[in-house]
């Protein structure tokens, strides 16, 4: 597949025009997503319609913007005016998004174009894309595996080669977990880099919007464009926006990484291990130095984030009532019977069982063995990230302790699918910025990623080192 | 570790959620287990340990208070699941 560098050039120096570009996705989409099943909704005609507009314009001489006629994928949880948006929940079925979402405002405003929504665990809550109320989706190393989650629809159309762009969120992981899944290069941004109007809450003192593509240079274009303060977020950072390509080429001559012992224990799959500290030497032969460093409260992050995530997730989806839009009970003889039957039905197991466990967390009584020691956890795991990161520039682990797992693995038992995010989950945390580099494939094919982690902002290095890592790799 | 007993039903109930008999007794149990997990928690002294509820440090942020039009009138009436004439009907809220 080209990628999104080389067409938006192409497009933009009349190679060829943003129709052929976007005709030659969606006919990689028919082919082969009958098979994958990534995308809920592809949005054909929309979508060529758009591109012969840009064609047009172009004709006429206006220069077009940095992803001109480049085809990229939303996942079902962002705001697409006049589209549905559903987060793969029965609750939102029918709902059409009133608005856009900043990404996608900033995603149009550089001539991209959006060719369909893909599919996601419900409302983000899940690491297989197993929780999603419309479909499965398939990994596209192995069709009997599943791509991760809970961006695996947006995983699985990178990596299938569908579309060189695809966005995803990642809370706790759900960018990283399934690009190392599926074998693509997977971001998540500093919390605050990149505003997330129009994307539907989770949790939100730990969401951010990412990209997927499929390699590294891809992954600077698309932050360049969607990453920057807007006043629609108020948790959005006022941080200058850099040129994540600029310096993209300048290798880690010098960088100092980080190994932790503790993310490389018993529980961590023997290949994966392998080839993620393959990597990390491969790194040190192109001029990295690798470095010691601990931290020491990672086993209790998964514990933190449950309580923390649920809770917030309690908070923010008690929105969803069945009034404004989306399913609605028609049956009920009050109002409260209204909301308890619309939400008893729309929404699924996992959402369900998030919202009570953070229901319970935040309820009286319960608030401070909970919650608050959760959030005062929180502060130990900032801090040892804030003692490792003053030995080392950046962090490199494993992101998920085994390659994709088979469907109905881990479904029966909620916890150990929530321990497989063990390795994610800090990154969410502390706020840091951290992605998935694809570091080789295990002796069955499957892709293992590996996780670099940076300080707030320095998105620019870990990209530079995402680079360096490809090259080594060949 | 004991397994911590929870009544799921009363927490449905302020969740607002409408659980089957299995779903309560099914939630119940998973819930008991992840907070047993979670109960390790309590092997940490955080006494003097401020909590975390934010990892940016920003201040609060406002925009000038300014009216804007909203030009999505009709497509918010539009996702409205029971309506009358341009109104959102719900139910009798005050007895």
């Amino acid at each position: 597949m080209t990628t999104a560098f080389e067409t938006a050039a192409l497009v933009r120096e009349g190679k060829i025009t943003a129709e052929a570009a976007v005709s030659a996705a969606l006919s990689r989409i028919k082919s082969a997503d009958g098979e994958i099943g990534a995308f809920i909704e592809v949005f054909e005609e929309d979508a060529l319609r758009r591109a012969r507009e840009l064609d047009a314009k172009r004709k006429t001489g206006a220069q077009p913007g940095r992803l001109a006629g480049v085809p990229v994928a939303l996942k079902d949880n962002f705001l697409f005016k006049g589209h549905e948006s559903c987060c793969a929940s029965k609750i939102l079925k029918g709902h059409r998004a009133v608005y856009n979402a900043t990404v996608v405002k900033k995603l149009l405003a550089e001539d991209a174009i959006i060719v369909g929504r893909t599919n996601m665990d419900e409302f983000a809550m899940g690491s297989s894309c197993e929780n999603s109320s419309v479909q499965i989706t398939r990994n596209p190393a192995n069709t009997a595996c599943v791509p991760g989650g809970s961006s695996g629809g947006s995983a699985a159309a990178v990596a299938a080669g569908m579309v060189p762009i695809a966005l995803g969120s990642d809370t706790g992981g759900s960018i990283r977990q399934p690009a190392s899944l599926c074998g693509a290069v997977g971001l998540k941004p500093t919390y605050g880099r990149v505003s997330r109007c129009g994307l539907v809450a989770f949790a939100s003192s730990l969401d951010q919007i990412g990209p997927f593509t499929s390699d590294a240079r891809d992954c600077a274009l698309a932050l360049s464009v969607i990453a920057g303060h807007d006043e629609k977020d108020s948790t959005s950072a006022a941080e200058p926006v850099p040129d994540y390509l600029a310096g993209i080429e300048d290798g880690v001559k010098g960088m100092k990484i980080g190994v932790p012992s503790e993310f490389f224990v018993s529980g961590l799959e023997p290949q994966t291990a392998r080839l993620v500290l393959a990597a990390a030497e491969k790194l040190k032969a192109s001029g990295a130095e690798l470095v010691d460093v601990s931290l020491p409260h990672t086993k209790y992050a998964v514990a933190v984030y449950y309580i923390l995530s649920s809770s917030e997730a309690s908070s923010n989806l008690a929105r969803f009532d069945g009034m404004r839009y989306g399913y609605s009970d028609a049956g009920a003889a009050s109002l409260a019977e209204a909301f308890e039957k619309s939400r008893g039905a729309g929404f699924g197991p996992e959402v369900k069982r998030r919202i009570m466990l953070g229901t319970y967390a935040l309820s009286a009584g319960y608030y401070d063995a909970y919650y608050t020691k959760a959030q005062k956890a929180r502060t130990l795991i900032l801090r040892d990230y804030e003692a490792a990161f003053a030995k080392a520039d950046l962090i490199l682990t494993p992101v998920s302790p085994t390659p994709a797992f088979k469907f109905g693995e881990k479904a029966a038992d909620p916890l150990q699918m929530y321990l497989s995010d063990i390795y994610t989950i800090p990154c969410n945390l502390a706020g840091l910025a951290g992605i998935s580099v694809p570091c080789g494939n295990t002796a069955e094919g499957l892709p293992v990623g590996c996780q670099l982690l940076a300080r707030p902002f320095d998105e620019a290095r870990i990209l530079r080192a995402a680079r360096a890592l490809e090259k080594a790799q060949g | 570790m004991t397994a911590v007993e929870i009544d799921a039903g009363r927490i449905a109930k302020l969740a607002r959620l409408e659980l089957s008999d299995d779903e309560v007794k099914l939630y119940g149990r998973q819930l008991g287990a992840i907070l047993e997990y979670i109960g390790q928690l309590g092997e940490l002294d955080t006494a003097s340990v401020p909590p975390t509820a934010h990892v940016l440090g920003l201040e609060n942020a406002a925009r000038k208070d300014v009216a804007v039009a909203d030009e999505n009138r009709e497509a918010i009436i539009a996702n409205f699941p029971v309506r009358e004439h341009n109104l959102l009907k719900v139910k009798k809220i005050i007895e």
